[in-house]
């Protein structure tokens, strides 16, 4: 009988990718809620410094395939190594982070492995009737909200967006097997060839991991994003942006929030000239406080917004950001 | 060189409406589009066209009798044939058995490159794709932000979150395309009579494919998930919304930052 749930957890030029924590986080509560174990899948070359953080993180078991063909993500190897472990095991569960390897990685083992595969979840939930996994996702840009279901296949595999599920607290020396699977690799798996690989610029911050973030929109204009960044500064967090706005050129496209751009909880979303389309409330409702200023008293985002002013960011934001530099001044 | 283009007739998401009281979707009135990733992979196939010789372009689309006007555009904008797939027995599919369709109607046209959109905005799975290549046993390159054709092999750009890499990979292979790949041209009107008058859609159906197709691969049947329901977000609790003067409205923004203690 199929049990434990599995999560794929990423690794990108050695380092373990944050959404992997988080899905260790969110499955080891559907495990403990089955009764099962939760199982850290990794893939990679000489990865065995990453080992003892994911059974910190939550996992009880690591199963890890090393082979310099896995170094860097290739979709065939990765594939075949990922469909050797689930034919071997039987997994109930299989997570995999929605990223643009995740993406393109989960949709081939699924078809490979003959499953479902649910993409970019949101919320997963047991049934509490027939232990099926609920997985419910956005569709329709985010108007609306689907749960799919997937009752008679194993392993029911989900991929899930990041930013979303929670890691644990992560916990010290926590003991676990540690196992190491072989898949006989030949030449043929390699039937792409990374010519090049460039990184994005240094400058590109990760908007996902700011603490704060001022976001602005078609209504901030390119020069008032310099206005955004101060204001950022003092608040000792980041820029993000609208998909409006980036389109316009105003912003980058690592900086983007919502359904096509990033999804982000920080503790303060301040939205400015940002009108608040389901797509971009999509990404960020999920922040602690959101703080809203538009000019237009109709504007979608006041229906999220904590606080909300009806005005003229253009106005209100040097003011603001004044006052916040007498503020500082005065606590230093 | 044979491109097959895969595209999806989808409501424009952008003006899709919330019934307020119902808390359902209202598509009355919500035009239907060529998915923009979609659009996109057509104007991809239709540059590789321009540059190289002997290329042809079949444009095919799973869906129902209406989405024969998506075909029409494409089409209209150079393609030189297309496909509706279209039989009750493919209803209701999920993407594993959409996929297991596209891919045998793919065998039974021919093929050396599949181009299809990296996702769709009604479903947003990016699933299709990927899974198509796997039924056909080829390469799949994700997220194409570029593409160089040569003789036999393609080399693409493939966009990820924190870089971009070069890959090449021999052909017969499939590309998912990003709306960054190019700017879609527009639909001549010289195109448009052709697409009505000189060009046919053809339709085909699971009769005409079921050498290609396992019946138990497709429609509900063949698909392992299900949808269990469908619904509007709760909307969350709305704030109170201030219209004050500029002084007012920074005082207010300053006490919520030093209640969280922000500042």
């Amino acid at each position: 009988m199929s049990k434990d749930v599995l999560v794929f957890c990423e690794q990108r030029d050695g380092k373990l990718q944050k959404v992997s924590l988080e899905l260790l986080g969110e499955g080891r509560k559907l495990a403990d809620s089955l009764n099962q174990k939760l199982v850290a899948l990794l893939l990679g070359h000489e990865t065995a410094n990453m080992h003892q953080s994911l059974l910190n993180h939550g996992a009880c078991e690591v199963i890890y395939v090393d082979a310099p063909i896995l170094k860097d993500y290739m979709t065939e190897p990765y594939t075949k190594a990922m469909t050797a472990v689930l034919k071997e095991h039987d997994f109930d569960i299989v997570l995999i982070g929605a990223t643009a390897i995740g993406r393109d990685l989960a949709p081939r083992v699924a078809c490979r492995v003959r499953t479902g595969l649910t993409a970019d979840c949101t919320q997963l939930e047991i049934d509490s009737e027939t232990k099926n996994l609920l997985m419910t996702r956005p569709a329709f840009g985010g108007n609306i909200l689907a749960t799919i279901i997937c009752p008679e296949h194993r392993p029911q595999m989900a991929s899930i967006r990041p930013g979303v599920m929670i890691a644990r607290e992560q916990e010290e020396n926590t003991t676990g097997e540690i196992t190491r699977f072989e898949v006989p690799f030949e030449a043929a798996d390699q039937n792409v060839t990374i010519l090049e690989t460039v990184m994005a610029s240094k400058k590109s911050a990760d908007i996902t991991e700011a603490k704060v973030l001022v976001s602005g929109g078609r209504g901030t204009g390119k020069e008032n994003f310099a206005t955004l960044g101060k204001l950022a500064d003092l608040l000792g967090g980041q820029v993000s942006a609208s998909r409006a706005s980036v389109d316009a050129g105003y912003a980058s496209k690592d900086r983007q929030v919502g359904q096509t751009g990033k999804t982000v909880r920080p503790k303060l979303y301040m939205a400015c000239g940002i009108s608040g389309a389901i797509q971009h409330l999509a990404g960020m409702e999920e922040s602690e406080l959101i703080i809203a200023i538009n000019k237009t008293p109709s504007a979608p985002i006041f229906d999220v917004a904590d606080v909300g002013i009806v005005g003229d960011m253009h106005k209100i934001l040097p003011k603001l950001i004044t006052k916040l530099e007498r503020i500082s001044i005065n606590a230093s | 060189m044979k491109i097959i283009v895969c595209i999806k007739q989808v409501p424009n998401t952008n003006e899709v409406k919330i019934d307020p009281v119902k808390g359902t979707l209202i598509r009355e009135g919500v035009p239907s589009i060529i998915n923009p990733d979609d659009l996109s992979g057509i104007e991809a196939a239709l540059q590789i066209k321009d540059q190289c010789k002997d290329v042809h372009i079949a444009v095919i689309t799973m869906g129902p009798p209406q989405a024969d006007v998506a075909l029409r555009e494409a089409l209209a904008m150079g393609c030189d044939e297309a496909y509706l797939v279209s039989d009750r027995a493919f209803a209701g599919a999920d993407t594993w058995a959409t996929s297991a369709t596209l891919a045998g109607t793919i065998k039974y046209l021919g093929y050396d490159l599949i181009i299809t959109g990296r996702q769709a905005i009604d479903g947003d799975t990016a699933q299709v794709g990927p899974q198509i290549a796997e039924h056909l046993g080829i390469p799949n390159i994700s997220y194409a932000e570029e593409i160089e054709v040569g003789e036999d092999h393609i080399v693409v750009k493939r966009q990820y979150e924190d870089r971009y890499q070069r890959i090449q990979a021999k052909l017969p292979a499939l590309i998912t395309a990003l709306t960054e790949l190019n700017q879609p041209r527009y639909m001549s009107v010289g195109g448009i009579v052709d697409a009505y008058e000189k060009k046919e859609v053809k339709t085909l159906t699971y009769a005409d494919l079921d050498v290609f197709i396992d019946p138990a691969n497709i429609g509900l049947k063949g698909s392992p998930t299900r949808v269990k329901k469908s619904f509007t977000k709760a909307p969350k609790g709305k704030g109170v919304v201030h219209q004050v003067s500029e002084d007012e409205a920074v005082e207010i923004i300053i006490e919520k930052l030093k209640e969280h203690y922000i500042v």
